[in-house]
């Protein structure tokens, strides 16, 4: 049996990183028959990977459920793949598997970690699934929804302002609320909202009186977040404002200027509020701390030493060790059980992930879906960056999750449509340049 | 489109916060978390426990002093050939690490074997062998310190002064580390106030009695550059508001030098001395020498204490603090570091007890590098101090070792203790003009300097030259 742990060990090293050097070849080879075999192969990496993880785990604690969950998951990454690919041929493969990837990975290391919270992450994968199938479809039939920037920039105030008023505190931030019984993140999906509202006022015109009133809508937006004691969200939307403002305005300024506020609101959050003082304290000498503030951040770092480069195997090390391990800290147990090369690895799937947004951003005819993408851009990486950043002591922890591996039903639904509305744009683009090179073909015999 | 280059710029941000952030995770790998991992507070030990045997601790001489044997019925089993010997110092894994098996508890359960056999050993599950840690200890010094120091409660340490290599460190009274389990409520109830699972070494703090003599010579001779001249008139006894400060069997050493003083270990000539010093000026110098802080060393330590400062203490204070007692308190490993400082011409080196690391097969993994913890004095007065401690041995209270071929330099000590008997002192070196030894001796509750610790000290002395 020690065998078969060593060695699914080292396949889903060699899987993951052949996965990844396809990711890339496919960005850097232009050429469609190169593409489409990178494209087999990935495919092929995302199910051995999986396999493998299950595998490891299912020779150490054999259960049914473990293997109708196994299933389950099959069926939802062929149905995406299959469904998704038919009905918009046009989305970019590499960044469906790359989620796909993802979340796969995440349903592994969380079956080592909590099986309930997997069956519930499973299930709302599912679901986010079936929704963001329709996601390009709406968006190209309510092409006038951009013309209601303010309404969804007022309306996201609002839910977070909702939130303060009545919502629940859990892990020492008021940021929960229950509906029906189902507790959700709000903030979650305002990220969506708010990345689509200021790209759409921001496509109407960029006059500075706009832009002050468009300042005032968002800094409203960060500071309900900041009252909600949720630095990292509030730190998301800021640094995606200040990015979005200045790729409309082309002014370097108002990126200077925008993080010169930044910096000395975090100052006076570091003078003023003893919460962010204590994450400072744990990030500086976590050691120091050991038995209270710093406590997380030295198991994390306990964490992903102790797996070094190779990992220690699925179920062979102790995650668990680590407060919230599963959301926030999940990248560690990663580390811990899989090792730093696939760790590494998952690092460069994000980074492949950036780029292939941001060559949406960069080669969009429409202004407003160049806006809306780089916002994603820059929103998504950012949360990684943090998230990752954090656990490795690179950067004070702020309690931010990892998208599409960490468990948490708001944050799984709203990765997975935000890289769906990405699809849908990069659907229309390819569609509309379809369509124009038709015309033009048609046109062609007349001219002659 | 116009902000094609801004968007651009952006993506190079990006791209450079990701390249730091796997720039920091390969550092942390590869430099930092072999350190992190070794904490106590990481509950992984047990996992690697379940993958490696634990390497061996081996004696700078190639002689075993912990191993890992398997019994009959395919039990790992730690053992210590040496029984109490090596208790405190090699230390123990059962009821709570301690020692070197404590420090370098992840280096030993760490397999860096490289061969194929290894390799495969991993894939199918069997363990492999652990790396293992080669101290400074010297084997032959060890049990001529541990023999010599027989009974009594005390401790030994030996220092190479040009390196900070501790050559031998013993604490009496030990224990058994094979039968910790055994005896552990025994040994943790400690009915007779033995404290036995302490390590006197490095964490018993004495008054260090007359070898203090050497700092406040030290801090005389900074406040009096004419200290060379310095006369005393003993009449055997000095007093202050109804204190009375007296020589040892109370001799009367009449018109004596700074030199006299110190062979003869004159209580009444340095208590005079030590209400002269400014009291910040005397702190100051021993912090320097490391008092009030942790030793700079990778063994457990408490720290020495030197408490007298501005507006808190007396001038009767002052002159107990000449002669060592007061409230004056340090560690034998303190003390033979500063006899080693002063054989190693000012200069302080980082003591340590762990030479290097090697895989099963042998192969170098790490090697510990002497380090300069701070110099604290000039060579002139180090000059000075070597000619005051020569004669301590050729005309003073340590005379035993004038008979060894030898020439050796040190100071005695005898801190009284109020009930008790004293303790006996000595700290030294040899050969006093290149110096390859320095000692540190403290005998409990058992009388003077000169007769209960130096011969301590010349038995060490003797294994080491002869
Ligand atoms: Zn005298």
């Amino acid at each position: 049996m020690h065998v078969a742990i060593e060695l699914t060990k080292y396949l889903m090293i060699i899987l993951i990183g052949t996965y990844t050097y396809h990711g890339y070849r496919v960005v850097v080879k232009k050429n469609k028959a190169y593409q489409e075999k990178s494209y087999r192969w990935m495919t092929f990496c995302l199910f051995m990977l999986h396999f493998a993880g299950y595998f490891s785990i299912y020779i150490q604690v054999p259960s049914d459920k473990l293997l109708l969950l196994y299933g389950g998951q099959v069926v939802l990454f062929i149905l995406v793949i299959t469904l998704y690919m038919n009905i918009y041929p046009n989305i970019s493969r590499v960044l469906l598997l790359n989620m796909l990837m993802l979340l796969a990975i995440g349903f592994i290391i969380l079956t080592r970690l909590s099986i309930d919270k997997l069956v519930r992450q499973v299930l709302i994968s599912g679901f986010s699934c079936t929704i963001g199938l329709f996601v390009p479809a709406i968006m190209e039939r309510f092409k006038k929804l951009r013309n209601f920037g303010w309404i969804f920039g007022v309306l996201g105030i609002g839910i977070l302002v909702l939130v303060l008023l009545v919502g629940d505190e859990r892990y020492g931030a008021t940021s929960w609320l229950t509906v029906l019984g189902i507790r959700f993140q709000p903030l979650e999906f305002v990220k969506i909202s708010f990345v689509f509202c200021i790209a759409a006022l921001f496509d109407e015109g960029t006059d500075f009186k706009r832009i002050c009133a468009v300042t005032v809508m968002a800094a409203a937006t960060v500071l309900a977040i900041v009252f909600q004691r949720d630095l990292g969200g509030a730190l998301i939307f800021f640094v995606t404002y200040v990015f979005i403002l200045y790729v409309a305005t082309a002014k370097s300024l108002y990126l200077m200027s925008g993080l010169a506020a930044g910096s000395l609101a975090a100052w006076m959050a570091y003078r003023m509020f003893d919460h962010v003082k204590v994450r400072v304290m744990a990030w500086k000498n976590p050691f120091g701390y050991i038995d209270n503030e710093g406590y997380q951040i030295s198991q994390s770092l306990f964490a992903i030493g102790t797996g070094g480069w190779l990992g220690v195997g699925l179920l062979q090390g102790l995650p668990t060790s680590i407060p919230v391990v599963d959301s926030d800290f999940v990248f560690s147990a990663i580390a811990e059980e899989l090792g730093g090369f696939f760790a590494i690895c998952i690092i460069l799937i994000y980074i492949n992930c950036f780029m292939i947004i941001i060559n949406i951003s960069l080669k969009h005819w429409d202004n407003f879906y160049c806006l809306l993408s780089f916002g994603f851009a820059v929103m998504f990486s950012f949360q990684v960056f943090l998230s990752i950043g954090g656990v490795i002591k690179f950067i004070p922890s702020t309690g931010v999750t990892l998208p599409f591996i960490s468990s948490g039903g708001s944050s799984i639904i709203t990765s997975i449509i935000m890289f769906m509305i990405i699809q849908g744009i990069f659907h229309t683009g390819k569609s509309e340049k379809v369509n124009k090179q038709h015309i033009h073909k048609v046109g062609e015999p007349n001219e002659e | 489109m116009k902000n094609k280059k801004v968007i651009w710029s952006v993506v190079y941000i990006f791209l450079g916060l990701f390249v730091m952030t796997l720039g920091y995770f390969t550092y942390y790998l590869m430099f930092r978390s072999k350190e992190v991992v070794n904490s106590t507070y990481n509950l992984r030990h047990d996992v690697l426990s379940k993958r490696v045997i634990r390497g061996d601790i081996i004696s700078a001489d190639g002689i075993i002093l912990a191993e890992t044997i398997i019994d009959e019925d395919g039990e790992e089993i730690r053992s210590y050939p040496y029984n109490d010997m090596y208790a405190h110092v090699v230390g123990r894994v059962l009821r709570g690490r301690t020692g070197i098996e404590e420090v370098e508890n992840i280096t030993l359960l760490t397999s860096d074997s490289r061969s194929s056999d290894a390799l495969y050993n991993d894939l199918i599950g069997v363990k492999n062998p652990g790396n293992n840690v080669v101290s400074t200890l010297n084997h032959k010094l060890t049990k001529a310190a541990y023999d010599a120091l027989g009974d009594n409660r005390g401790a030994v340490v030996v220092i190479e002064p040009s390196t900070g290599k501790i050559l031998a460190m013993v604490s009496k009274p030990a224990y058994n580390p094979n039968d910790i389990e055994k005896n552990w409520d025994k040994l943790s109830e400690d009915n007779e106030d033995e404290s036995p699972l302490l390590n006197r070494a490095s964490q018993g703090l004495y008054p260090p009695g007359s070898t203090f003599k050497i700092i406040t010579t030290l801090a005389y001779m900074r406040e009096n550059p004419d200290y060379k001249d310095y006369s005393y008139k003993c009449k055997g006894s000095t007093e202050y508001e109804g204190m009375t400060i007296r020589c040892s069997n109370n001799r009367v050493h009449g018109n004596i030098s700074l030199k006299e003083a110190f062979a003869q270990s004159c209580n009444s000539s340095f208590a005079t001395m030590g209400s002269s010093i400014p009291v910040d000026s005397f702190r100051s110098l021993c912090e320097s020498f490391y008092f009030n802080k942790a030793l700079p060393a990778r063994v457990i330590n408490n720290p020495s204490r030197f408490e007298m400062r501005l507006g808190d203490y007396s001038v009767k204070e002052a002159m107990q603090t000449g002669i060592g007692q007061g409230r004056t308190l340090i560690t034998p490993l303190h003390n033979a570091m500063i006899a080693a400082t002063i054989a190693n011409g000012g200069i302080m080196m980082k003591p340590y007890v762990i030479d290097r690391v090697e895989s099963s097969g042998g192969r170098l993994l790490k090697g510990y590098v002497p380090e300069e913890a701070t110099q604290v004095m000039t060579l002139s007065e180090v000059d000075y101090l070597k000619s005051l401690m020569a004669s301590v041995v050729t005309d003073g209270t340590a005379k035993k070792l004038n008979k060894l071929d030898v020439k050796v330099g040190g100071k005695t000590g005898t801190a009284q203790q109020e009930g008790y008997k004293s303790h006996a002192w000595f700290i030294g070196f040899a050969p006093i003009n290149d110096p390859k030894i320095a000692i540190s001796v403290i005998v409990e509750n058992k009388g003077s300097g000169s007769e209960y610790a130096v011969p301590i000290a010349e038995k060490v002395l003797d294994a080491y030259f002869d």
